[in-house]
């Protein structure tokens, strides 16, 4: 019984036990590794995809250019649900299902960070660009010598976005991970919670383990957070 | 031809997009006009095309319209509170009269950025009849216990709560920058004027607000017409299907009991509803810039 609501509202005494039960006796540590695996993997390669993307929108032209754009914004208006069941079946079909591959599939690139980062990359002046153009730089080392350098807030705001979102998504890795080694966090917690219904004091602790990490994540990087809200509030 | 720089740059997001979301999309739209199941999902030969069948049993299923008016319950409810909270709060840390202002935000911001599943089950705690803290505060005041998750009539309520608790900090965040750009003249020029606070509020903040407010309702309503992980862990859709979602309904279908026809079905009602707001929500602001 949870003495600690009825006594009122500090109990008694101070343990850890419940995070040594998470850890040795759940192993809690695999999904906490999984989940950061899996949360690092795709920012990172939706970063990557998103900010060429981005970059191309931005500073080039070419054909169909504003038909595709249009297309994209507007399909942000889908509920990302309805793909689930073809998703779920394309990844069986590839084999994917119950690996992080069926987690970064979905989130190889997307249209909110497109999006983002053009907006931020169309204010950097042509001029940069063109000269350097003219000392011979190649399209390539443009993107990464000079947009990425410049576009870094945006990056990371995106990437902040892109890691918490990952890390907190909980309908598309409870449908996709069946494996309890396979488990991010969240889905972790939820079928502990179905276990340890009578165990509040467990769960508390699995909760803290769960938001500690993107809650200090938040910390360090919140003015790059909040700018992320406010540029997503912008309208064209 | 020579290959073109933009479309190395262009490549990698459009066909992941193009193969990972559109694809899918129409694949989802086909797979609802047929009985797509389980015995097809062994054995892709095995499912029939059966037109609007599913959309017809869907129409007729008692437990689809509970979902369905579940979920309404919920966005209209939730969400003109939510909005006004953010409001409330944006206020409050824009005022003048208000000190510590960066740690109010970063408090009020911070369930914001928290795991949904791991507060709901915190939650879950709080509601309980016996033991949580809720039903101990209010015991201070006289009120009797309530069962806040076991009482069809205060589950829904209790999602509520907890969902405004969750997400107001967000817009909480667009509002102020959009109270920072309204010009200080204008309340200034208000005040000698004679308007008293309210008139202020309503003829100055309000109406300067709007373009902010429609963003913000369009964003809100999408967010919740997905509820899913709140009624999941804490109620699983109960009790007496008080709870249930349309998202939860499509999720149980589709991934318990692999009616994949008929949960394409379900999600593809949560599409059109979506658009139809969000085209209503466009279509208001339109009416109000002619």
């Amino acid at each position: 019984m949870p003495r600690f609501f009825l006594r009122g509202f500090f109990p008694d005494e101070f343990t850890f036990i419940q995070y040594e039960t998470l850890f040795s006796r759940l192993d809690v540590s695999r999904n906490l590794l999984n989940s950061v695996l899996i949360s690092s993997m795709v920012t990172v390669v939706s970063l990557v995809f998103n900010s060429m993307a981005g970059f191309a929108f931005a500073k080039y032209r070419f054909r169909g250019k504003d038909t595709i754009f249009k297309m994209l914004l507007s399909s942000m208006v889908i509920p990302s649900q309805v793909t689930m069941l073809p998703l779920f079946l394309m990844l069986k079909e590839f084999g994917f299902l119950n690996t992080y591959m069926a987690i970064l599939v979905p989130g190889l690139a997307n249209v909110f960070g497109i999006f983002l980062i053009r907006q931020y990359v169309m204010a950097i002046p042509d001029s940069l660009i063109e000269s350097a153009r003219i000392d011979g730089a190649t399209d390539f080392q443009i993107y990464y010598k000079i947009i990425v350098p410049l576009a870094m807030p945006v990056m990371v705001t995106l990437a902040i976005f892109t890691f918490m979102g990952t890390w907190n998504d909980f309908l598309w890795p409870l449908i996709v991970l069946n494996d309890s080694s396979m488990y991010t966090l969240p889905v972790a917690l939820a079928n502990l919670m179905g276990e340890h219904t009578k165990d509040p004091e467990l769960m508390m602790a699995g909760s803290v383990i769960t938001i500690l990490p993107v809650m200090m994540l938040f910390l360090v990087l919140q003015k790059y957070y909040i700018k992320g809200i406010m540029m997503g509030s912008v309208k064209e | 031809m020579k290959f073109k720089p933009v479309y190395f740059f262009l490549a990698p997001a459009l066909t992941a997009i193009f193969v990972f979301f559109f694809i899918p999309v129409i694949s989802a739209f086909i797979i609802s006009f047929t009985d797509f199941d389980i015995y097809a999902i062994g054995d892709y030969s095995k499912f029939r095309f059966t037109g609007l069948d599913n959309y017809f049993k869907l129409f007729d299923n008692q437990l689809f319209w509970k979902a369905l008016s579940n979920t309404f319950y919920f966005v209209i409810i939730s969400g003109p509170l939510s909005i006004a909270v953010s409001l409330g709060a944006a206020m409050i840390l824009n005022s003048k009269l208000v000190k510590f202002k960066g740690i109010f935000r970063l408090v009020y911001f911070m369930p914001v950025v928290t795991t949904l599943v791991a507060v709901s089950i915190v939650w879950r705690f709080i509601y309980h009849p016996e033991f949580g803290l809720l039903n101990y505060g209010l015991s201070f005041v006289g009120i009797e216990k309530i069962d806040w998750l076991g009482d069809p009539f205060w589950s829904m309520p209790s999602i509520i709560i907890l969902s405004i608790w969750k997400n107001f900090g967000y817009n909480m965040i667009i509002f102020i920058a959009g109270l920072q750009n309204i010009p200080e003249e204008l309340y200034e020029a208000a005040q000698i004027e004679g308007a008293n606070g309210w008139q202020r509020f309503t003829k100055i903040t309000l109406p300067m607000l709007a373009p902010t407010t429609v963003f913000i309702t369009i964003i809100t309503m999408i967010g919740y017409f997905q509820l899913f992980a709140e009624p999941y862990i804490m109620t699983q859709g109960g009790p007496l299907d008080s709870t249930l979602s349309i998202v939860l309904y499509m999720y149980q279908e589709g991934f318990r009991w692999w009616n994949m026809g008929y949960s394409s079905a379900i999600a593809f009602v949560l599409f059109v509803i979506i658009l139809a707001g969000t085209l209503i929500q466009m279509w208001v602001q339109k009416r109000r810039e002619a």
